[in-house]
């Protein structure tokens, strides 16, 4: 089989003396879509941030393996170089869509600053492109010019979508990026997900609390709790057979509509 | 004679933490080989572990002890010991699963739910939907549905949309969760006739089948789990 393109090696962060993350390890190849669920405070995030490039760890090592090239060790990059990697290779989705757009820019301006970092510099290609993809995200392109701020709340989280996604990442990180959408909101934008996931072949690590969004997105599971990895696995096994009492706790608390 | 699917001493336990640790014996010891073009019917009353067993296969549920062994590029891989990337291409190209449930996804349409499994197989996306567009209707769900998500359909339509994934493509190995459960006489048939001629193409089959009828028809083995039931 070909190597990880995504490996955590004994991944720790403490936060002073609390522990957030301990001892996580595991490998993600292309096209492979893990899901990291268990209840807040479970240390989700802070693993998500330490493997985005976003939260130093304080042990062990973040591997990733750029096209044609060996694997580099992100944390013992210089930050230039980190950065440099994280807007070529990589894409966010956070959960927060107002965090990460700015709303002094235009919508189609906050899609198209992707593609200047990604070195496009022709306006009228870069203005198409990002046409391209406001319909692939199934916003009305002729909002294009329109603030963010002038947008609803799905909306601007599909905008964040097509800003993450524009400039073909190979590796996205998405942390709940579903939290806090109405259902219907919810259930487009997963569809979405699910499609641009696959037709673009891109791996992702998800992070959810939603088992049910988790099921949809993820071919494999870490079920975490306290800091560690309680669980691992096919994303329906683990759902289905729950092993650890943590994860069966979880699977049964679920309310089912 | 080649198995293209086998069992080697499996069991399985379930050991429900949040009830006290209840343990929930299923089947141990279980042993059993299906070749190419054969059709086993799992038996034994309700509890025995056949939708347990078939979920095993498919590399949904872990069994605590023993191999369940599937046939893939010409070698035979452990499901459960297999990584998880590998029971996914094993799903990709080579099994089939019907389950009792069809896990719709908001929004998606039945034809694209059917066409998909093609797609993952690797066939263009014309032909792709040509082949769920005529499956669909062999199995009586006309085009007024296709373009409609199955959230809404009756449990009959579900289940021709769940067998319409099956049978879309041919698959080396078939596990069919009653698959005739809620379906009409007739559409009854379409199943009899699907499963018979998978297994003229050479396909493996292992199925729950609890009408008498259709299991007559399609299979010409029978293995009771009662036998392997698990000492509590």
């Amino acid at each position: 089989m070909t190597a990880p393109l995504l490996q955590a090696l004994a991944l720790g962060r403490r936060f002073g003396r609390v522990v957030a993350c301990r001892d996580i390890g595991f490998r993600l190849h292309g096209g492979e879509v893990l899901g990291v669920v268990g209840e807040s405070g479970s240390g989700k995030t802070t693993l998500l941030n330490c493997l985005a490039g976003a939260l130093a760890p304080t042990s062990g090592q973040v591997l990733y393996r750029p096209p044609g090239g060996g694997e580099v060790d992100i944390w013992r990059l210089a930050e230039p170089e980190r950065r440099r990697l994280m807007r070529q290779h990589w894409g966010f989705v956070a959960q927060n869509a107002a965090a990460a757009l700015r709303f002094d820019v235009s919508a189609g301006g906050n899609v198209g600053e992707s593609l200047m970092a990604a070195g496009w510099s022709h306006y009228g290609a870069i203005r198409a492109e990002v046409a391209r993809w406001l319909e692939r995200v199934e916003l009305d392109t002729a909002r294009m010019d329109e603030r963010p701020g002038a947008f609803s709340g799905g909306m601007q989280q599909r905008l964040q979508i097509a800003r993450a996604l524009i400039a073909g990442p190979r590796l996205v990180f998405m942390d709940e990026p579903t939290g806090g959408l109405d259902v219907s909101v919810q259930a487009r934008l997963l569809d979405l997900l699910r499609g641009l996931v696959a037709e673009l072949g891109l791996a992702a690590v998800v992070v959810t609390h939603d088992l049910a969004v988790a099921r949809l997105l993820a071919d494999r599971l870490l079920v975490m709790r306290r800091g560690e990895v309680v669980e691992q696995g096919l994303a329906d096994r683990v759902l289905d057979d729950p092993h650890h009492p943590h994860t069966q706790l979880l699977v049964s608390s679920v309310l089912q509509p | 004679m080649t198995a293209v699917v086998a069992a080697e001493g499996l069991a399985k336990t379930y050991l429900l933490h949040l009830q006290g640790g209840a343990r929930l014996p299923v089947f141990a010891g279980l042993d059993f080989a299906v070749a190419a073009g054969e059709c086993l019917a799992l038996a034994g009353p309700s509890g025995t572990g056949k939708t347990t067993l078939l979920r095993i296969l498919y590399g949904q549920c872990l069994p605590d002890r023993g191999r369940a062994l599937l046939r893939h590029e010409g070698a035979m891989v452990d499901v459960a010991a297999a990584p998880p990337r590998l029971v996914l291409a094993l799903r990709r190209q080579a099994v089939a699963h019907v389950s009792q449930f069809l896990r719709a996804i908001p929004r998606v349409p039945a034809l694209d739910i059917v066409a998909g499994r093609a797609l993952r197989r690797g066939t263009a996306p014309g032909e792709a939907r040509r082949l769920a567009a005529a499956m669909l209707e062999r199995l009586n769900i006309g085009p007024a549905l296709h373009g409609l998500a199955p959230a809404t359909f009756s449990g009959g339509e579900r289940q021709r949309v769940n067998l319409a994934t099956a049978f879309v493509v041919a698959s080396d190995v078939l596990l069919l969760d009653e698959p005739t459960a809620s379906l009409d006489a007739a559409n009854r048939a379409v199943v009899v006739e699907l499963i018979g001629e998978a297994r003229a193409r050479g396909a493996a089959i292992v199925g729950i089948f609890h009408d008498d009828d259709v299991r007559r028809r399609v299979a010409d083995r029978q293995l009771d789990l009662a036998s392997f039931r698990a000492a509590p």
